[in-house]
């Protein structure tokens, strides 16, 4: 099997049409499968940007996204749908519950859009995925009522529950206090060992980049650095 | 369950308020279209009942020069031999004559008309509507109204002398066997009624009648049917006539009411329509940070679209259901608590359910159909946006 999962090819992002504010500059990056990248940078260095790219949310102005293969640029929005809930989970900064539904619900949310009547290998992994994250007792409470920590891993079991080849990961701690960031980058990766799921996380915290295979530093829109982290933590 | 159905219920239900709001527009939309309706088609109903309930709708006319049908049950038969037979609740000869009632300072002119009871009743209603004495028993009975009994002092029992034209000095005695009150001012005050045999025998046209009545299922189509009972029977003496050529000025007075009905459904539906579509714009705006999250998560454009398309089902059925209610307990009130001196109801109103469907699924389409407007825009809302914008 190949090992790279995700390969970006000259990836460039201009926002705007009057005023033109370029994010991102010839960006090539290569993804091996199973690994956990932390990206890092200073705010405003383009982080969003490339996630949003990778995760067929935004489309560049330029530029490649191979996932698995597949060139995600030249996809039709029905092709997108399929893509952003089969292969890529997101987990965003906010974490971004729906109010309307209980925490267990947010986390079949995936899999219902394929099937209303999920079997129960796919009810087993819900209960699995929200037992881990310590989610057992607030599983049918309203999203809304559960603390931000238990929303933030409600989020991160919704991302799992497809069971897709990359996890992408916006600042999920920004919200967060110290102990909790600890617990869900101890959780993201024992699940990045337990599934092989391939984790892209942005982060500002220089102690959660420390615990990556990869750290890539962007810089106004390039990659600044990109090195190896063999320390495990 | 679908699960654009899905969130669109949990949609409405977390916003409550909201939904409560546009389900009361179209309650009241639906009850004002149901309540005007049944109230218009029920005026409509009664005007044309007074106007043709107990009396002709469609009536053969002899085109001989004496005026007669020769043989009335020969040609009652080939009527229903015809393929409108079925349309035809009840067919019967009248013999009918001018009279003089002779009496000692005064004549009064007066009409004379003979029936076959046994049909004739259920069209004209004698029998209910005797208000002294009973219907006439033997021939030369005879019975007459209220306004005549009282203008020349007669009573049950007298005898009175009529004089038949042309044959004017020998006047025939006929007996008041009653005294009727029908709806009809003239037959109270100038009919006096009989047997078909007494005006057979007075005229000395025994076996012939003067016209043959009927009335049919469908009122309205008397003219259709009129034609084509005159079509069918091609070659013989006789001219059909029907109530709507009589009735013409009625008849254009109801078609201003139906438009005028049909105008203030038309509003009431504008307006429901517009109020959905513009609170489900609301609402997808509202919803537009749950609508990038699903995006987000790979939920297809026209499901997201559905999601408020089912929520102007949702909306539609429950205003329909309530509207419904509401409106047939209007006309319930109505009918009960407005109503004349002697306990009927000043407009008796027919529940149409045909009408009652009919405004149901107008108002769901609508509401299903001013929520693809926001259904589009939910469907086009890009999730970057929502996402970016936190
Ligand atoms: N929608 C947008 N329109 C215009 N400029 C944008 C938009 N989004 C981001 N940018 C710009 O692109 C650059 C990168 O932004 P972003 O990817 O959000 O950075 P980061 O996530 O690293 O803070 C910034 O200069 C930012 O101002
Ligand atoms: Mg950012």
């Amino acid at each position: 099997m190949d090992n790279t999962v995700l390969q970006l090819e000259k990836v460039n992002k201009i926002y705007g049409t009057v005023v033109k504010t370029q994010a991102l500059f010839d960006l090539d990056l290569e993804f091996e499968r199973g690994s956990f990248n932390a990206i890092i940078g200073q705010s405003g260095s383009g982080k969003s940007t490339l996630l949003n790219i990778i995760g067929a949310l935004d489309n560049p102005t330029s530029g490649k996204v191979v996932i698995d293969g597949i060139d995600i640029t030249k996809k039709n929005q029905k092709e997108l749908s399929t893509i952003r809930n089969k292969t890529i989970g997101f987990i965003f900064q906010f974490h971004y519950l729906l109010p309307e539904f209980t925490a267990y619900e947010n986390v079949l949310m995936p899999y219902w859009m394929n099937n209303m009547n999920p079997p129960n290998e796919i009810i087993d992994k819900a209960n699995y995925l929200m037992e881990k994250m310590g989610l057992k007792d607030v599983k049918d409470k309203p999203s809304t009522n559960i603390s931000g920590g238990q929303q933030q891993r409600t989020a991160i079991a919704r991302s799992l529950i497809n069971n897709p080849p990359i996890v992408l990961a916006d600042e999920p701690t920004g919200n967060l206090d110290s102990e909790n960031t600890q617990t869900v980058y101890y959780l993201l990766r024992e699940i990045n060992k337990e599934f092989k799921t391939t984790f892209i996380l942005v982060t500002h915290d220089q102690r959660v980049a420390q615990m990556a295979d990869r750290i890539i530093e962007l810089k106004d829109g390039k990659i600044k650095m990109d090195v190896n982290n063999f320390i495990e933590v | 369950m679908r699960l654009a159905l899905k969130i669109a219920w949990r949609f409405l239900k977390e916003s409550r308020g909201q939904s409560l709001l546009i389900i009361s527009a179209i309650t009241i939309g639906v009850s004002v279209q149901i309540f005007i309706g049944l109230l218009i088609q029920g005026l409509q109903l009664n005007l044309v009942d007074q106007t043709i309930g107990n009396a002709s709708q469609i009536t053969v006319r002899s085109t001989r020069d004496d005026d007669v049908i020769v043989s009335p049950q020969t040609m009652i038969e080939k009527i229903k031999e015809t393929e409108y037979a079925n349309e035809i609740t009840s067919i019967f000869p009248v013999s009918e004559t001018p009279g003089i009632v002779r009496l000692e300072k005064r004549d009064f002119s007066s009409f004379i008309r003979g029936f076959d009871f046994d049909e004739a009743n259920k069209v004209y209603e004698f029998a209910q509507n005797i208000v002294e004495g009973e219907m006439p028993k033997e021939t030369n009975e005879v019975i007459i109204g209220t306004d005549m009994a009282k203008e020349l002092s007669l009573k049950v029992g007298d005898e009175i002398s009529v004089v038949i034209p042309p044959v004017v000095i020998f006047p025939k005695t006929v007996k008041i066997s009653g005294i009727f009150k029908l709806g009809l001012g003239t037959a109270n005050r100038s009919w006096i009624i009989s047997d078909i045999k007494t005006v057979q025998n007075l005229t000395n046209k025994p076996n012939t009648s003067s016209s043959i009545e009927m009335q049919i299922q469908e009122p309205f189509e008397a003219d259709v049917i009129a034609s084509g009972i005159q079509n069918a029977l091609k070659g013989e003496e006789i001219k059909i006539l029907n109530w709507k050529i009589e009735n013409e000025d009625l008849l254009s007075a109801l078609d201003g009411q139906s438009i005028s009905s049909i105008m203030i459904q038309i509003f009431v539906i504008i307006s429901v329509s517009l109020a959905i579509a513009s609170v489900l714009a609301i609402s997808v705006v509202q919803k537009s940070k749950q609508l990038g999250i699903l995006k987000a998560m790979g939920i297809k454009n026209s499901m997201a679209g559905q999601i408020f398309i089912y929520e102007g089902l949702i909306l539609g059925v429950f205003g329909a259901i309530l509207g419904t209610i509401l409106g047939v307990g209007l006309i319930w009130m109505f009918t009960t608590f407005a109503v004349n001196p002697d306990g009927t109801p000043v407009v008796p109103v027919y529940v149409n359910y045909g009408f009652i469907l009919l405004s149901m699924g107008i108002a769901v389409a609508s509401a299903v159909i001013s929520a693809t407007i926001p259904g589009r825009r939910s469907a086009k809302l890009s999730p970057i946006e929502v996402i970016r914008n936190g």
